[in-house]
Order: structure tokens, then sequence, then C-alpha cells
């Protein structure tokens, strides 16, 4: 058996990747999260008399809650699939990671279950984001802008 | 590698179980118990798989009036840690136990083994099961299930459900005459989303060795059907006996294609796990034997030996495929 030739082959078998397809529906899904989004945000605004940064809160919130749900009832792992990073990228996709995990482990229980495993994927997420805030504060103390 | 060969073993009984999807899938009717719900009834996951392989060895045990004491010893395997599903089974079974790991070609080798104890006369009969649940593999292998994140076409959908075969040297319609143990073949892959390819070379290897241990080739056999390569490494296959020059005579299959409506069922490239081949065989190829249609059948189960922890360290996808062969029988 030859290396070369059995690669040829596999990337000869692989079905084409169909990057438009993702590319244009990651665009068009990303693009109705962030319409639905300023419907909620204007939603809050108009509804309950609240500012932008006021409103800023409950619109994340419902969104995040919405992605807890659909995970929950076992929709948002479709919609991922036809979506991708139009529901991946958005606070939503961070919401189901959290989810997802906290809804895998819960057969352990609460401390070893569900505690420790939450943020199995969502701890990336958290400590890079806590270390490149701290990186750009530092640069920002120190250049003193 | 040895080839070895059976001259005293037989499939005295043999039976399957499978979930939901496997159930709307191609072998739905020829499936013995089936469950409509994921989770067959039970708490979680693992306890659903443990629920498969109970029901499919006792459908087994049904067929022919036996009680589980009358098997001599079980050889089975899963795909949790710890041989979990199969090792939580055996604690009811009061009989000895053989826990081998081959991922996903461990339908083959505990066939394998169970005819040796058969063929070496120390057992009388011996029970070889194995099991797999999409669940229970997706949240060891992969993400929680309900994680959205996009799964590529080359990807393969894990068979839910679990197969158990009694081997005995009392004749029966169907005889295993010989298996082939494979060697692991590691040949750099490490795309754990198309693993098919990366299983495709072991399958190859073992199915040669067969072939030239017992000189036969193609025209010898019905059919000769891998594990779970899906339509990719099936695809790879055919292409390296190709090179090879070798005509497979439109005889080359794969389990993973047998089961699930590739073209309706949201499977990505077709099935795989343990539960594959066995579903493979004994709904599938063990019924057309029994109906005539098959003569002689090679089946080379296959399986992907990696490790989530060495594949996050970089490391390449070991792989390893175990071959048996079954022959129709005049009783």
């Amino acid at each position: 058996m030859d290396i070369n030739q059995i690669e040829k082959s596999v990337s000869n078998s692989i079905p084409p990747k169909l990057k438009l397809k993702n590319i244009i529906m990651a665009f068009v899904w990303g693009g109705c999260m962030g319409v639905a989004g300023q419907l909620v945000l204007e939603g809050f605004m108009s509804e309950l008399n609240l500012s932008v940064q006021q409103a800023t809160a409950p619109t994340l919130m419902t969104f995040i809650a919405t992605a807890a749900l659909l995970t929950g009832f076992g929709v948002y792992d479709r919609l991922g699939q036809i979506a991708g990073a139009g529901l991946f990228i958005p606070i939503t996709g961070f919401s189901n990671s959290l989810t997802s995990c906290a809804l895998e482990s819960k057969s352990e229980g609460l401390i070893y279950g569900i505690g420790s495993n939450m943020f199995k994927l969502a701890g990336s997420v958290l400590t890079y984001g806590i270390v490149a805030s701290y990186v750009l504060g530092l640069i920002r103390l120190v250049s003193g802008l | 590698m040895k080839t070895v060969h059976f001259k005293n073993v037989y499939v005295h009984s043999a039976a399957c179980s499978g979930g939901p999807m496997e159930k709307d899938g191609l072998l739905g009717s020829e499936i013995d118990v089936t469950f409509d719900d994921i989770y067959c009834g039970e708490k979680t996951y693992e306890m659903a798989e443990r629920r498969l392989l109970a029901s499919a060895v006792e459908a087994m045990l049904k067929k022919r009036n036996l009680k589980a004491e009358d098997v001599d010893c079980y050889v089975g395997s899963d795909l949790i840690n710890q041989l979990g599903t199969a090792h939580y089974f055996m604690k009811h079974i009061n009989q000895s136990f053989f826990g081998v790991y081959a991922a996903c070609s461990a339908s083959t080798l505990s066939s394998a083994v169970a005819g040796m104890l058969i063929e070496g006369e120390f057992c009388e009969k011996v029970c070889a099961f194995a099991s797999s649940h999409n669940a229970t593999a997706e949240r060891q292998f992969r993400y929680p299930n309900e994680y959205g994140i996009q799964k590529p076409d080359t990807t393969t959908f894990t068979v839910t459900g679990a197969g158990a075969i009694c081997f005995s040297s009392q004749k029966s319609d169907i005889q295993l005459i010989s298996a082939t143990i494979g060697k692991v073949i590691d040949f750099g892959f490490k795309n754990v989303n198309d693993m098919g390819s990366a299983m495709a070379p072991a399958a190859y290897d073992t199915i040669m060795t067969h072939f030239k241990n017992t000189s036969t080739d193609f025209s010898d056999y019905d059919l000769v059907v891998t594990g779970d390569l899906s339509k990719i490494g099936h695809q790879v296959l055919f292409d390296l006996f190709n090179s090879q020059n070798i005509d497979t005579q439109t005889k080359l299959s794969d389990c993973g294609l047998m089961i699930y409506n590739l073209e309706t069922q949201p499977v990505f490239s077709g099935g795989s796990g343990c539960a594959c081949s066995a579903l493979g065989t004994i709904a599938s190829i063990f019924k057309k034997m029994k109906e005539g249609k098959y003569n002689r059948v090679l089946i080379a189960a296959t399986g992907a030996l990696l490790s989530p922890v060495m594949i996050q360290q970089k490391d390449s996808i070991p792989c390893v495929s175990h071959c048996v062969v079954y022959q129709r029988c005049d009783v």
C-alpha cells in the first residue's frame, strides 16, 4: 500500500465542501439573528421605555434563554447543522455550549456532573477572553491611551 | 497474520436490537427487538445501551429456548470506557466473561474468539455480543449530543443497537469456517471526522491476508463486507483493490451503508459503531444466507482505535480489521 496513492484516493472520495453554501447560510442566519436582535432591543426600548444601554442586557438574556430552551428541546443542534457559523458565533452559540454540556452531564449529578462539566466547551472562551482583556488592559495602562 | 480454520463451529442462534433510527432504516423489519425511544425506557443513555444489549441476548436465548446459564462463556465488547455496557450487563449473568476491545471491529473479534473456544473444545456454547449507542459514543468520542456544531459530510453516525450470536458445535444452517485476526495499522490519518479513510487500509490488509492464507479471492465469496468504512472509506478500499488489479466483482459492500437510508436519514456518510457490523451480520447477512441468497460471506469489521486524549495530543488514528467467514450448510 502506497500512502500517496491512498491519500489521493481519499481526496478524490471526499465529497466537495460546500463552502459557498455554508458561507451564504451563515450570512443569512447570522444576519437574521442581527435583525431579530435589533427588533427585540427596540421592543424593550419602546415597551419598557429603556435606553439603548439599559435594553442591551435584557435583549442578550432573551437570546441566551431562547437558545438554552431550544437546546433542551433538542432543536438547536438541528438548526446548527443548517445554519453553521450563523448560530455558532453569536451569543446563542455560547449559550448552547453551556446548556448542551449541562444536559449531557445531568446524569452524574449537580456537583461532579453539571457543576464541573458545564464549562467544558465554553471554558476556553472564558479563559482566553480573560487573558486577552488582561493583556489589552496592560497595554492601555503602559501606553497611557 | 494467521488465519484460524474452524471445522465444528456453527451459529446456534442470533438476534439483534436497534433504536428508532435503525427501526426506520433499511433493515427495520429484520431487527428482532426495536425501541421507539432513544432512551429505550431507561433513565440514561448508558442504561439504554444496556437495555439494547439485554434485549438482543434475551431474544437470542429465546430463539433456542436457552437459559443464560446454558451458555458456557460470553465474549463481548462495546465502545464505552472500561467496556461499561458489557461489564454492567454481565454482572446479571452468572457465567464466565471475556471482555474484548476492538472499537467498531468488536463483532468479528468476539465471534472469532468464540469460534476458537468452541473449536478448542473448551466450551459447548459461547455467546459473542457487541453493542453501541449513538448518544453514549457521541459524548465519549465527540461532542455533547445537543451541541449545535456543524458536522462535516465525511463523518459517520453511530448505530444504536446490539447484536448477539451464540456459537456451538451442534450442526446448524450457518457455519463459521475461518477467521483472520488483524494487525494494528496506522497510516497517519488524523481526521476524526473521516475515520472511514483511516480504516480502509486496515480492511484491505486483513482481507488480502485472508485471501492469501486461504488461497481464495472475490470469486469464492458471494459477498465481502466491511464494517463501517462509510461512503468515503468504501470508495478508498475499492480504489485500493483496483490499484492492484483485483476485480471486486461488485461483491464489495459495507454494513454502514446497509442499515440506514442514506438519502432520507441524516446519517452523513453512513453508519458506524460496534452495532453496525453486528446488525449488518445478523439482520441482513444471516437472513439472506438462510434464504439461500448467499452461500459464503466474508465479514471484515473495521475499528478506529483512537483515544480522544491521543488525538488532542495531535497523534494519529491506529486502525484494525478482523475478518470472519460464514458458510451456508445443509442440515
